[in-house]
């Protein structure tokens, strides 16, 4: 396929320019001005061309839960959100601990996704925290990453020898940080509001205490450490103490813990309740510090869709999880660059550049490269209707909250997986005559 | 040499070079048949094994009736330390009994040491814990030299639970005093900090071996897996496990036994052209003949 993308504003990692992007077989194979080149051709004045949003953590519940989201719909729901790329996480049912289950995640994303999935095997068998998983099969299999989220590893003799096993191929392990000795059952943020409410509470230090415990070994070990959703004020400090001293760790936060605060639990709104628990203001301000001052080098969704009627029940049980894929981008523009809060360079890099870095990969708009490709339409307004979410998980905390820059176009490897709203409505079925 | 045979760590390259000429020279006897030799005649040699072992006990016994001496074998099983007995409180009693020599096995580190410091008696080491196996390391570096004709400048690779080996440590300690080179590879879980080792740390076994003479295959412990050490018996075999395809050169092959086939080793390899495995086993007989016969004229006996 050709596509010649005009006159729109490029911005990636390199700076933000102005000009022309001519994709063919796959790949960007000419970025200029005034480009004149056979094939389609779409105006995209006014339109923003970035290199692929990459999410680094998101449940597609398959194999295994295909009730609550499949990689067919979770892909979907990516494309719909700008993302060209995601990882998809171990805990499914089986858990992927073993090469074949990653092999078999890859297989069914190649024939059924919308975007390209990256597989995270689990860092111990079963994610049970006792044996280390088949780390360099699944690595050689395509895993990306090792993960136990939901889960962290408990046993600190365990988690040094995993660490230690998986820097011999400098893997890169990736922490659900939460101590559970300091953490058990948990629903929401402890505190006064949790007090209040008769809800048990999770600590903050839980994941303080887990985030020093694994950059303490990482530092040992050599081990490429990445933290995943970190929440609370003194995890942020602890990796930048960590980055200071030249430890290889990185870290992200999710869009709900950058906006959101416990606040919203208020009510027994299980649509809040998530893992780890919506924090204060305080933190959601030193979250935003560490995004700003490099100490968080990405933001993930941890996309976790949810049926319904799991969601339709008491606060303590409901399970926890945000079905964030399709309005990451959108929402964050919307409440961190619209606000001035952050600048839209920022929000770009850590949900472009930034997760790519952690993986170990980079991506520009230039010539060469793999056509992975987001469209933002800097003026289309929206608002959060879960209702119409191509993800299967309706379950969000921020229903009827203003989207701005909307993803508009999202192009996989040259191919069109998303236009105007709509996912698969490629040129195949129909000519790009307009974008946005 | 004082009396013992501890570790090779306290041997000089003059000594080592001693006691492998006069195992060859036993190993050519054995070759030719002659079993009944009277270095030993009238000495009593005392086989005592505290941990598990059919090949080296077997070895001593054999090595010590070939050349005429008395031999006892004391197991740990049904044995007084059953009933509480200390491990110095035995060995006097078995010196007690004249015995010259006493050949120990023992599952801590340092415990043969201490029984050596504190008997007449002549003790030779047959492996205590993790920390040596002197007469193991001998048997693989004769099997080395009869195969190569040279030890000096060549590369040998060690590959395996390096962490847990006594038999690591003693062949790192005789092959690099002789000049060998010495890599040690396998699960970085598995291998020790090597910090102030004379040897190389390579986790990637094909830059291990790349350009070996030799390839030392230890053996694999199934309970090293629950212990979390590696993930399954497939991937270990996967990244270190020894195959044909490994040895595509001279590379000569090594085993201590006993041998896992298809964890550490598969039977292509362990069968195959480059291996010396059952060599190292009639070896370790005429090192192990070396070795008592040496320390008899020594005066230990």
């Amino acid at each position: 396929m050709e596509l010649l993308l005009k006159n729109a504003n490029l911005i990636d990692a390199s700076g933000e320019r102005y000009g022309d992007i001519w994709i063919r077989d796959g790949k960007i194979a000419e970025v200029g001005k005034n480009l004149i080149r056979p094939g389609q051709s779409v105006n995209l004045a006014g339109k923003i061309v970035l290199p692929g949003l990459v999410d680094l953590h998101a449940h597609l519940r398959e194999p295994g839960q295909e009730g609550k989201e499949t990689i067919a719909t979770g892909t979907a729901a990516a494309a719909q959100g700008g993302f060209t790329t995601i990882c998809t996480m171990a805990n499914t049912s089986p858990v992927i601990d073993t090469p074949l289950l990653v092999e078999l995640v890859k297989l069914k994303a190649k024939a059924q996704g919308w975007v390209e999935v990256l597989p995270i095997g689990a860092i111990t068998k079963g994610l049970e925290g006792k044996e280390i998983a088949e780390l360099g099969l699944m690595h050689q299999a395509g895993a990306v990453g090792f993960s136990d989220d939901g889960n962290w590893v408990q046993n600190a003799h365990i988690a040094h020898n995993a660490m230690k096993y998986a820097a011999q191929w400098d893997l890169l392990l990736i922490s659900h940080p939460e101590d559970s000795s300091l953490n058990a059952d948990g629903v929401m943020n402890a505190g006064s509001l949790a007090d209040r409410m008769g809800l048990k509470g999770a600590d903050p230090v839980a994941e303080v205490v887990a985030v020093e415990r694994d950059i303490i070994l990482a530092e040992s070990t050599g081990c490429r450490l990445h933290l995943t959703h970190l929440s609370t004020a003194g995890s942020v400090a602890a990796v930048r103490r960590a980055k200071a001293r030249g430890v290889r760790v990185t870290a992200d936060v999710t869009p709900h813990h950058l906006l959101l605060t416990e606040a919203l639990c208020d009510s027994y709104n299980t649509m809040a309740k998530v893992n780890p628990p919506l924090r204060r203001q305080q933190d959601c301000h030193a979250l935003l510090e560490g995004l700003l001052d490099g100490t968080i080098d990405a933001i993930a969704t941890d996309h976790a869709p949810h049926k319904d009627e799991e969601k339709q029940t008491t606060f303590d049980a409901a399970p926890a999880g945000i079905s964030g894929l399709e309005i990451a981008w959108p929402l964050l523009y919307a409440h961190l660059v619209e606000t001035g809060r952050i600048p839209l360079a920022t929000l770009v890099d850590k949900m472009t550049s930034g997760p790519r870095r952690v993986l170990g990969r980079e991506l520009i708009l230039a010539p060469g490269e793999r056509a992975d490709i987001t469209v933002i339409d800097p003026m289309a307004l929206a608002v959060v209707n879960p209702a119409e979410f191509v993800s299967m998980g309706h379950n969000t905390p921020v229903a009827g909250w203003k989207l701005a820059g909307l993803p508009v176009m999202t192009i996989v490897q040259g191919e069109i997986a998303m236009l105007n709203g709509k996912v698969g409505a490629g040129p195949a079925e129909q000519p790009v005559a307009q974008v946005g | 040499m004082v009396k013992d045979l501890l570790t090779l760590e306290a041997l000089s390259a003059a000594e080592l070079w001693e006691l492998l000429k006069r195992g060859n020279y036993y190993r050519q006897r054995l070759d030719k048949g002659e079993k009944a030799g009277k270095e030993l005649r009238g000495k009593t040699v005392a086989n005592m094994f505290f941990e598990p072992s059919t090949r080296t006990r077997m070895s001593f016994e054999l090595a010590a009736q070939y050349q005429g001496a008395h031999i006892i074998n004391f197991t740990h099983q049904g044995s007084s330390l059953v009933k509480g007995e200390s491990l110095l409180d035995t060995a006097w009693n078995i010196e007690a009994m004249a015995v010259d020599c006493m050949v120990i096995r023992h599952g801590t580190s340092g415990a043969v040491k201490q029984v050596a410091d504190n008997v007449q008696a002549a003790v030779v080491n047959a492996g205590d814990g993790k920390h040596a196996h002197p007469t193991q390391g001998l048997l693989d570096i004769l099997t080395i030299w009869r195969h190569k004709g040279r030890v000096e400048g060549l590369k040998v690779v060690i590959v395996g639970d390096v962490l847990h080996s006594r038999v690591a440590r003693s062949n790192i300690q005789g092959l690099t005093k002789l000049g060998a080179q010495v890599v040690v590879t396998g699960p970085a879980t598995m291998l020790p900090d090597a910090a102030d080792w004379p040897v190389e740390v390579e986790t990637d076994f094909d830059r291990a071996i790349d350009g070996a003479d030799c390839v030392n295959v230890l053996r694999i412990q199934k309970e090293r897996q629950e212990q979390g050490l590696f993930p399954s018996q497939k991937e270990y075999f996967k990244f270190w496990g020894v195959d044909e395809n490994r040895l595509t050169r001279d590379i000569l092959l090594l085993h201590p036994g006993p041998m896992n086939r298809g964890i550490e080793i598969n039977g292509g390899a362990a069968d195959g052209p480059n291996s010396a495995i059952f060599d190292q086993v009639t070896n370790g007989v005429a090192i192990r003949m070396a070795v008592l016969s040496l320390l008899n004229e020594r005066g230990g006996h």
